[in-house]
């Protein structure tokens, strides 16, 4: 079985936001390591420079950090710091689509709102 | 663990005048797995043959460490090539074929072995030649990692085995040689299985080399372009256009990659979905007919 990649964007980057997301929701904590790159190959079905692709971007951002001989830990604060990168991408990666959809489907403002209204509160749409 | 480096300069090999292999220049080196991809009767057996030193190129150079490796015992040890044997002979079992191994290849690791036996379920006390096929594959393979050679060709006989074999099979590839760093060299044609083993790939078609790239530049030599059919057209009008397909007004294109900053914005922006394509769909490209090619 072969996880399911978005055949539009490299697959290094999706693999970066996978891990990113697990750090995030705290399924890594920092200072835990991360599973070593044959785990990946073997779990991704993808090449190992593709892995290594991804994390040596990781590393340059400051999100793990590599021990020599042992293997690739989770970084002090890299959780804040994954969340702060997200909160400045919220409005590009979610709201701006969702309104130009809005728009191009014809829903106002108004009855966004209060779409965003009604699953807070944990009704149906 | 000691390497060895390959190096093929323009090989060529000919059975009455035919050419199986036509000028053939490659380089293999430590620590890389090499996909060897061709379709049935494409020469991926000669090449590795040549490779192994089984007989002689009959133009061109083989080189083991730089030296010819023919008839050669310095070499011919650390070379190990797995074809797929026939064992109808071959009433010892496959403990013996061990002990065979352990004595004629230096490096071979026999707890290794018992322990990849046990992995894809290959009895050691049965004669082999009462295994099945894909038994008989099962032990070549162990006999082909655990021999722990610097130059490892397997030729196809991952194709023999059943599915959860072959995927045990791969596991234990990309672990090997994360422990291990040599030359392995994997021929195949089941490549939508295998793409992510290889970090180098050489497409071989009719005994001539039409790739050798890394994965990664081989892969994006093909691009997909995805839009209403007018659209794609006008796109693709000025350019080299590998492959399409239309469902009712979609079209896809399969475009020569990789596409330059420019194009892809004007794609984009002219509302084209680009995508990438696999190692399959290249190679079945590559190596198939015009008009044959219909995936």
């Amino acid at each position: 079985m072969k996880p399911a990649f978005d055949d539009r964007r490299p697959i290094f980057l999706q693999i970066k936001e996978q891990l990113e997301d697990q750090i995030v929701n705290g399924q890594l904590q920092e200072h835990e390591q991360i599973p070593s790159t044959t785990k990946m190959v073997q779990f991704y079905e993808v090449n190992h420079l593709t892995i290594a692709k991804g994390m040596n971007q990781l590393v340059d951002e400051g999100i793990i950090y590599k021990k020599r001989g042992v293997g690739m830990f989770v970084n002090e604060g890299a959780r804040e710091k994954l969340r702060q990168k997200r909160k400045e991408a919220f409005a590009d990666t979610y709201v701006r689509p969702m309104l130009q959809e809005a728009k191009k489907i014809g829903l106002s403002e108004q009855e966004v709102k209060h779409i965003i209204k009604t699953i807070e509160e944990g009704g149906e749409t | 663990m000691m390497t060895m480096s390959v190096e093929l300069q323009k090989v060529s090999y000919q059975i009455k005048q035919k050419d199986i292999l036509a000028d053939i220049s490659l380089e293999l080196k430590p620590g890389v797995t090499y996909g060897l991809l061709g379709r049935n009767g494409a020469g991926k057996t000669t090449l590795l043959s040549l490779i192994a030193s089984y007989m002689k190129p009959t133009q061109g150079k083989v080189r083991i460490d730089g030296e010819d490796p023919f008839e050669n015992e310095r070499t011919f040890p650390h070379v190990c090539f797995m074809y797929g044997g026939d064992y109808a002979e071959e009433s010892e079992p496959v403990s013996v074929y061990f002990d065979a191994a352990a004595r004629y290849r230096p490096n071979f690791d026999r707890e290794y072995a018992e322990e990849l036996a046990k992995r894809f379920e290959l009895p050691l006390d049965v004669p082999i030649n009462r295994l099945s096929g894909g038994m008989q594959s099962a032990m070549e393979a162990v006999i082909g990692l655990a021999a722990q050679a610097p130059v490892t060709l397997l030729d196809e006989i991952y194709t023999g085995m059943d599915a959860p074999n072959r995927k045990k099979f791969y596991e234990a590839v990309i672990e090997d040689q994360a422990d291990n760093p040599r030359i392995i060299v994997l021929s195949t044609h089941l490549v939508s299985e295998m793409d992510y083993l290889f970090d180098h790939v050489f497409v071989l078609h009719k005994g001539q080399m039409l790739a050798d790239d890394p994965s990664d530049t081989f892969i994006s030599k093909g691009v997909t372009l995805t839009g209403d059919a007018d659209t794609v057209d006008a796109f693709i009008s000025e350019r080299d256009v590998l492959q399409t397909k239309t469902l009712g007004n979609t079209k896809q294109a399969l475009v020569a990659g990789p596409l330059k900053d420019g194009d892809e914005e004007a794609a984009k922006k002219s509302g084209l979905e680009i995508g990438t394509v696999t190692m399959q769909d290249l190679f079945i490209h590559l190596t198939s007919k015009e008009g044959e090619d219909n995936a």
